[in-house]
């Protein structure tokens, strides 16, 4: 057996490969919350909460409606943007004039409301739900034994990030969705419905934070604390990437994943906080970010 | 950070004519009205609540400080109030300081802790300020967790509430009730007059336009970061003053949770204001307080409450107040 | 004008403040408990309302018999010790409350501790696991009830190593308590002639995947993975050990975990499990007819073993109480104390027992194993009992460190 720093060769490669899973999840709340920051000029901290919720979402839909997990990954998106747009159209619309702060303390706020909401009704010790009957089982992959579900995981979180990507960089929509965040007022001057446009970005946003959390349903219990867990993570990946850049999310995301994946081998105490290290090092040297045009 | 909607409230009214000390008249009114509130409150309500009030409306005044007239909008401001209360609490337990040393040196470590901070923070403005100062207290808040003096999760508990230069004792809550209200009183004029003295101005000159202030020949940098060691000294006085209060130093302190409270109080009472601050603190630490009984219903609460805030009453209480009376509070 | 909006402005918040009603001991013929707990945090469900519930049950059980008035109140302390010191201070100088019971997590217990000496009121712990509490830091005003680092450590680790799991490795929580849980059960686990071949110390709290730990003790081939963490850290570990296959090869052994925890894990995953509770509903006629009790107040769920110690915590105290008579109770709580001390327990609950010097209650120990779904014959029904450690086994010996049994 082949060993890298004192560490067994195999047991580094599955650290690698677990990084880059919990990395999918981080691009892809990242993703939405980047692209809401690039039109809306809103600081989401509501997208921990609404994460949390795609995944009571889909619980909900088991256990009232007994639908199961392929419809949930369908309809929590779908529930949970719609509950975006009501949230953008009652209260968030007001912020726009204003300084990021506000929009922060507002979702920060609602954060508080929903997790505390959903706490009092469910307890926190997280409710169980299972694993896909498709997706059980694991394979072996001669250095680790992967669960199909983890794996399924990154497949999927893939193709999201890349679906949003080209949605945004490829399609007509996409091109008014970037022209709107250079220069909205022009953009409505050609007759585009500019407030829609934003409307949906957020409730889009907010549909992505919930198939993630659709996808992590299986892995964490189903607990209001989920999403409050990855909050910090997923801003300072954000931050990282570049405020706004969408392939900088969805890169630093994975990255960020693999870094956090090494520490743990090496000094899981510090897990957490190495990726806070690297956030203080990118912003001095580089302040956009990696990503990021300089302003 | 430019923060024009709501720090131009507290100051260039046209009725702020300075009478006394840069008070104008309502303002001078309205101290004498707080000082008398520090004084006689403790008859009537719990003292220990009290305190637990002025120590954060000390807190959020040296925050308000930064924010209000700076416009520099810090989120890691729990480190220098955590590691104030860790080594205020940690001297007085195992050196056996008097009382006021221990403050003392828990300021100190703000403002060392601050001059670190803010060395590296300045050189950026805006959200990423905020970012830098964030991930800055979070390797903090990490140390914290590690380092074995703190005592981790227990903290540093039954800290003595030492005696004050040595002779008086602290022990009764009313004897304490008169250190913790003579240090906010103090603290709470000392900002004020910062705010107010030439140095002040140009805080404010190079808030409003930085090209110009240093086309005039002054240093933003230098100015602001002296700004924010002022700022991490009162955090940590204040963060030591609550643990000898209460006896205990822990992770919450030091915990980004308490970074957020912070601004909560100062944006809750009125950012740029003078009361605004001490206000907030008192209306959070009440709201803590009698809602401790509900359970997970604080969470919601402090939240519908933020949420109100920023969509109804965005210059907070005293910001309102002071609009509505168009006087500068 | 702008003074009298300043005024009402003060006079508002003097108002708000107001509810503080300071209480005379000369007109107070009531006994007030105080439940201080987690409810809204990880450790919610494991005590919270739950532990509330079954000391009012107890409250008004005792009431009904003796003419002693009994008053219940409650708040979260967020796991946060300067929390929980506040409230506890409130409620000794303001509230007029003779006792605290419950108080989960041990940093937060070490702090009520400390003040109900300085007050001289009465603590109970039933929710909180630190062995400093009748050792270093023990004092004649507190008693624990229920659990603690030791005996889980000892019923777990000694008697897994007896069946078989001969080599461990430990995932343990970045804390105090994690360390102490791990460091004690691998004292146990060295002594019964087993190895430990290694550890993985997590961020505490704030991790929610675990599977980097567990694929390092999975390849580490030990046979028991041992779990120095509780709360949803215990059930998400317990989760994705299944996922990635651990289970069933390797054996789970959870150091501290409660049958609502077992609920939420749901026994397809949680069969095989190991853990030690002092307290399983359906273990005897008398532990079924405590439950029946509470049972419907609980909302059809049932009481684990530190709600159902919180039960019988406040029995025990209020039958101390009505012996030394109301006045002295009041007035005294290490003579309350004392008494409970003199006084042999017996309740539904624990069965027979007693409270050592140190303040520590010695009641036999169960380790037991979660069933196969097909042994379940029904909800709730989900331990298999594996061993019993007597009442003068199970517990740390007398630790000299406690000045009260220092001679």
């Amino acid at each position: 057996m082949i060993t890298i720093l004192g560490v067994p060769g195999p047991l580094l490669f599955g650290q690698l490969l677990l990084g880059l899973i919990n990395g999918a999840f981080y691009a892809m709340l990242s993703l939405g919350l980047s692209v809401i920051f690039g039109l809306l000029n809103i600081i989401n901290f509501a997208h921990g909460a609404l994460f949390m919720m795609g995944a009571f979402v889909a619980w909900m839909l088991l256990n009232y409606l007994g639908l199961g997990y392929w419809w949930a990954l369908v309809l929590s998106p779908l529930i949970v943007g719609i509950f975006g747009l009501i949230l953008e159209r009652t209260l968030i619309k007001h912020l726009y004039k204003l300084d990021h702060l506000y929009g922060l303390l507002l979702t920060f706020g609602l954060a508080l409301v929903i997790e505390g909401l959903f706490r009092n009704k469910y307890g926190s010790s997280g409710m169980p739900y299972q694993i896909p009957p498709e997706l059980e089982g694991a394979t072996n992959l001669g250095f680790m034994f992967l669960p199909n579900y983890r794996g399924w995981v990154v497949f999927a979180a893939l193709i999201a990030c890349l679906g949003t990507w080209l949605l945004i960089e490829k399609t007509k929509l996409g091109a008014l969705l970037r022209a709107a965040t250079e220069n909205a007022p022009l953009v409505q001057a050609f007759g585009v419905n500019v407030p829609r446009l934003v409307t949906l970005t957020y409730a889009g946003g907010v549909a992505l934070a919930a198939f993630a959390g659709v996808l992590a349903a299986p892995i964490y219990s189903v607990n209001p604390n989920m999403g409050s867990n990855f909050i910090n993570t997923v801003f300072a990946v954000v931050v990282i990437g570049g405020m706004g850049s969408i392939m900088g999310s969805i890169v630093t995301g994975f990255s960020l994943g693999v870094i956090e994946g090494l520490t743990k081998v090496f000094y899981p105490q510090a897990s957490e906080t190495v990726i806070f290290v690297v956030m203080a090092i990118v912003l001095l040297a580089r302040p956009a970010g990696l990503f990021g045009r300089t302003a | 950070m430019t923060m024009e909607a709501t720090t131009q409230v507290g100051i260039g009214l046209p009725s702020a004519k300075p009478v006394l000390f840069g008070y104008t008249s309502t303002q001078a009114i309205a101290l004498a009205i707080l000082v008398a509130l520090v004084v006689l409150s403790p008859t009537v309500l719990y003292p220990v609540f009290l305190m637990k009030v002025l120590c954060f409306a000390m807190f959020a005044s040296a925050f308000n400080l930064l924010i209000g007239y700076v416009g520099l909008l810090s989120f890691g401001h729990a480190a220098f109030f955590g590691m104030g209360s860790y080594v205020t609490a940690w001297t007085a337990k195992y050196w056996g300081l008097s009382a006021e040393v221990a403050i003392l040196l828990g300021g100190l470590t703000g403002a060392a802790l601050g001059a670190v901070f803010g060395w590296l923070a300045i050189r950026r403005s805006g959200i990423y300020f905020a970012m830098i100062t964030l991930a800055l207290a979070q390797m903090v808040y990490f140390f914290c967790v590690e380092a074995p003096f703190t005592g981790g999760e227990d903290g540093i508990q039954q800290v003595p509430r030492a005696k004050l230069f040595g002779v008086i004792s602290l022990a009764p809550d009313m004897s304490i009730y008169w250190l913790v209200a003579g240090l906010f009183l103090f603290f709470f004029l000392f900002v004020h007059r910062v705010v107010h003295s030439p140095f002040g101005q140009v805080l404010k000159a190079i808030r409003e336009n930085t090209a110009r202030a240093t086309s005039l020949g002054y240093r933003p940098d230098d100015y602001k970061l002296i700004a924010f060691i002022l700022s991490t000294f009162i955090s940590g006085i204040a963060g030591g003053t609550k643990a000898l209060v209460f006896g205990i130093a822990t992770l919450t302190d030091v915990h980004w949770s308490m970074s957020g409270e912070v601004v909560l109080m100062t944006l809750l009472g009125g950012l740029g204001t003078i009361f605004g601050p001490v206000m907030g603190a008192l209306i959070v630490t009440a709201m803590e307080n009698y809602l401790a009984q509900f359970g997970a219903w604080v969470t919601v609460t402090q939240g519908a409450v933020f949420v109100i805030c920023v969509l109804t009453f965005r210059r907070g209480v005293i910001g309102e107040l002071g609009a509505k009376l168009k006087l500068a509070l | 004008m702008d003074l009298s909006r300043r005024l009402f402005l003060s006079a508002s918040g003097a108002a708000l403040l107001a509810p503080y009603p300071r209480r005379t001991e000369a007109q107070d013929a009531v006994i007030r408990i105080g439940v201080l707990n987690d409810q809204s945090g990880p450790y919610r469900d494991d005590t919270g309302v739950g532990s509330r519930i079954c000391t009012e049950v107890a409250a008004a059980e005792f009431s009904a018999s003796k003419a002693i008035k009994v008053e219940v109140l409650a708040a979260d302390h967020q796991n946060k010790p300067d929390v929980g010191a506040a409230i506890a201070r409130q409620w000794f100088d303001r509230d007029g409350v003779d006792m605290i019971i419950d108080v989960p997590t041990s940093s937060v217990a070490l702090a009520v501790n400390s003040i109900c000496r300085e007050k001289n009121k009465v603590f109970i712990n039933s929710g909180a696991a630190t062995t400093a509490l009748t050792g270093k830091q023990c004092t004649p005003n507190t008693v624990h009830f229920t659990y603690d680092t030791y005996m889980l450590a000892r019923s777990t680790g000694g008697n897994t190593v007896k069946a078989g799991g001969d080599s461990w490795y430990f995932v343990t929580a970045d804390y105090v308590f994690g360390h102490e849980l791990e460091s004690m059960t691998a004292r146990f686990v060295t002594e019964a002639k087993g190895k430990v071949l290694g550890r993985s110390v997590y961020p505490f709290p704030g991790t929610t995947d675990f599977s980097s730990f567990l694929l390092a003790a999975q390849s580490s081939g030990a046979k028991v993975l041992g779990l120095a963490n509780a709360g949803n850290d215990t059930i998400n570990c317990i989760k994705q050990a299944h996922e990635f296959g651990l289970t069933p090869k390797m054996r789970v052994a959870a150091l501290l975990m409660g049958v609502i925890d077992v609920h939420g894990v749901g026994l397809e995953q949680a069969q095989g499990l190991l853990l030690t509770e002092s307290f399983y509903w359906n273990l005897n006629d008398r532990t079924r007819r405590f439950t029946a009790k509470v049972r419907q107040a609980l909302g059809g769920r049932v009481p684990n073993m530190i709600q159902a110690g919180c039960y019988a915590g406040t029995l025990h105290y209020l039958k101390a109480v009505a012996d030394i008579g109301l006045s002295t109770a009041k007035a005294d709580g290490a003579a309350v104390v004392a008494r409970m001390k003199a006084m042999p327990t017996d309740d539904d609950v624990f069965g027979k027992g007693r409270i050592r010097a140190d303040g520590q209650l010695l009641v036999p120990v169960y380790l037991f194993e979660v069933k196969k779904p097909q042994e379940s014959s029904g909800a709730w029904d989900y331990y298999k009992l594996i061993a019993e450690t007597p009442a003068d086994e199970a517990w740390q010996p007398v630790d000299k460190a406690c000045p009260l049994v220092r001679t």
